[in-house]
């Protein structure tokens, strides 16, 4: 039954075992720490494969193809195929790159993207380490990837690579803010940092009791990875794919790692801090708590490739305006309205974790978010009105487009967001 | 020496040597980078004083927010590519202040009554702690929000700044 449960602290303990038999203490455990490292990082690739393979199936599903069926069953073989073809390729630094930069950028993108799995809980006791500051750790280490794509760009030589760079600042950390205003909230309602924490202060899944944070993590978790609709930094038919456009063979592959394996553990932090991690009903009496979460995590990546799948690309001015003047209010109003609705709750009787103190909380999200839109709707009819009218008037529709989102509608305006060269 | 003095040794080197770097460097790119490294060690030694959200801060704050904004500001103001001077002529009076800082620091060194022995315990809810004694008047409540005036006072000014005058 155990092996079932849990093979992976089954395994662990076997090894444990095994090695106390002709090591000191301190070299068990420093054994498992470097065993545990070392199954976290070949996890990550392993992940990487799959989730290309899952985004290549389900996107050739979206367009109407089969996508790869040649290699292995159903394809299955394919990210070996593509490893392959990688490693042969011709390796290209182009003329005047500063050398060593540009070799630390697509190596540095990886271990940024990798580091995130030590603080991710995969279930009861299967983490790399409980640090008491878990996702305050990962909210820091994920910004070393910004600073890869930023060497990257800068030392390709490349104007198009520098582009992308300057794009991917005002992308990427722009959209740190309302993401780390809306971790805040469930932070808020655990009291803790920890993920496991976090997981285990989930009775009811946090996807329910906090739907508006939930959203705008996942959203600005897509664009922090750069997926489509918001890749405007490998933008292929505008800046010619940004800042890799110089790199080749293993280390595009690199990259290519990098945002795959960012984007599942962007599902795999989304899933620890709303969809109640590991925690799901028993199957026929036995709980299998690590192959929930990745159940959960998995199903979070497919909404990014059905997203990539479907949506088309947005505008920087459009990117950066659905930033500042939607998200960053609405997650400013979200960390006002929950410890407010927290507290209603909870002065009210109703203990935290029950059905009725989610409800009560539900309610109160779900009216935030429909002040929110009517907001935007109302300044989208009145930017609409303003271009329609007939031009004697256009000084008033001048002012009026001062307001919030009105100068969207205006097709053909002149971005006005930093970042847009 | 024990573990935790070799592994300290270690990071101080490269902290040391990620700052050595940052001065002696041809190119101002690679000056960033080794502040970036330098910043780095200090991350660890913070890590290794078990001050974890300290750690966390100093990478936030110091790698993944100032040093993109030095690299962002070295790639906007100089050419994209090539060595520049590294030094302009306020050299000199840099010299004197960084003579005087280590001036002090030495003095310090020697002064301060450093407490031998092992350290206390780290309490586990430190972080509880921390964050508690940032709202409580008695202890930093103030000094926190009179942070929070000046951040805010910076972002007015720099919009106002950079605001389009038409």
């Amino acid at each position: 039954m155990n092996v079932i449960n849990d093979p992976f602290t089954w395994l662990a303990g076997l090894l444990i075992n095994w090695l106390s038999t002709f090591m000191p203490p301190q070299g068990v455990n420093i054994t498992m720490a470097v065993l545990r490292a070392a199954f976290l990082g070949i996890f990550a690739l392993v992940m990487f494969m799959v989730m290309t393979w899952i985004e290549r199936k389900g996107v050739a599903r979206i367009q109407n193809r089969i996508g790869p069926n040649l290699a292995g069953p159903w394809g299955l073989l394919q990210p070996l195929a593509d490893g392959v073809k990688a490693l042969t390729k011709e390796d290209i630094t182009p003329d005047h790159a500063d050398r060593i930069v540009y070799n630390l950028a697509p190596i540095l993108s990886a271990v940024a993207a990798m580091i995130v799995f030590a603080a991710i809980p995969f279930g009861p006791g299967l983490i790399g380490a409980d640090l008491n500051i878990g996702i305050f750790y990962i909210l820091a280490v994920s910004g070393l990837g910004v600073l890869a794509i930023l060497l990257a760009g800068w030392s390709s030589n490349n104007k198009y690579a520098l582009l992308g760079g300057f794009r991917v600042v005002a992308q990427l950390v722009s959209y740190e803010v309302p993401h780390v205003l809306s971790i805040v909230a469930p932070v808020m309602l655990a009291g803790s940092l920890s993920l496991v924490t976090i997981v285990e202060k989930q009775p009811v899944w946090f996807i329910l009791v906090l739907p508006a944070s939930a959203v705008i993590v996942m959203l600005s978790g897509m664009a922090e990875v750069g997926r489509s609709p918001f890749d405007l930094l490998d933008a292929e038919s505008e800046i010619i794919a940004g800042h890799h456009i110089e790199y080749s063979g293993m280390k595009f592959a690199l990259f290519f790692l990098a945002e795959y394996v960012h984007a599942f553990g962007v599902s795999c932090i989304v899933t620890a801090l709303f969809l109640g991690g590991w925690r799901g009903p028993n199957i026929a009496g036995v709980t299998v708590p690590w192959l929930w979460f990745f159940v959960k995590a998995i199903l979070l990546f497919n909404i990014m490739v059905w997203a990539r799948g479907t949506l088309p690309r947005l505008r920087i001015d459009q990117l950066m305006a659905f930033n500042w003047k939607f998200l960053v209010p609405l997650s400013l109003a979200n960390l006002i309205v929950v410890p407010l609705a927290d507290r209603l709750a909870q002065g009210s009787g109703l203990s935290y974790g029950s059905w009725p103190w989610a409800l009560v909380m539900l309610a109160f999200n779900l009216a935030m978010i429909w002040v929110a839109f009517a907001w935007v709707g109302a300044a989208g009819r009145r930017a609409r009105r303003a271009v329609e009218a007939p031009v004697e008037s256009h000084d008033e529709s001048g002012q009026g487009g001062e307001h919030a989102l009105a100068h969207d509608a205006q097709v053909g305006h002149a971005p006005a967001a930093a970042g847009a060269h | 020496m024990t573990t935790l003095q070799v592994i300290f040794v270690l990071i101080s080197l490269i902290t040391l040597g990620g700052g050595l770097y940052t001065v002696i460097a041809k190119n101002l790119m690679h000056s960033a980078l080794g502040l970036i490294l330098s910043l780095a060690g200090v991350a660890c030694l913070y890590g290794l004083l078990e001050a974890s959200f300290l750690a966390g801060a100093q990478v936030l704050i110091y790698i993944g927010a100032i040093a993109i904004l030095i690299i962002f500001a070295v790639m906007l103001t100089r050419g994209v590519m090539g060595a520049f001077p590294r030094a302009n002529d306020q050299w000199s009076y840099a010299i004197i202040v960084s003579l005087a800082l280590l001036a002090v620091l030495i003095v310090t060194l020697f002064r301060f009554n450093w407490p031998q022995g092992a350290p206390p315990a780290v309490p586990t809810d430190s972080i509880a702690r921390l964050g508690q004694s940032f709202v409580d008047p008695g202890l930093y409540a103030l000094p926190f929000e009179v942070a929070s005036v000046l951040l805010v006072a910076a972002l007015i000014g720099s919009i106002y700044v950079a605001r389009d005058r038409n």
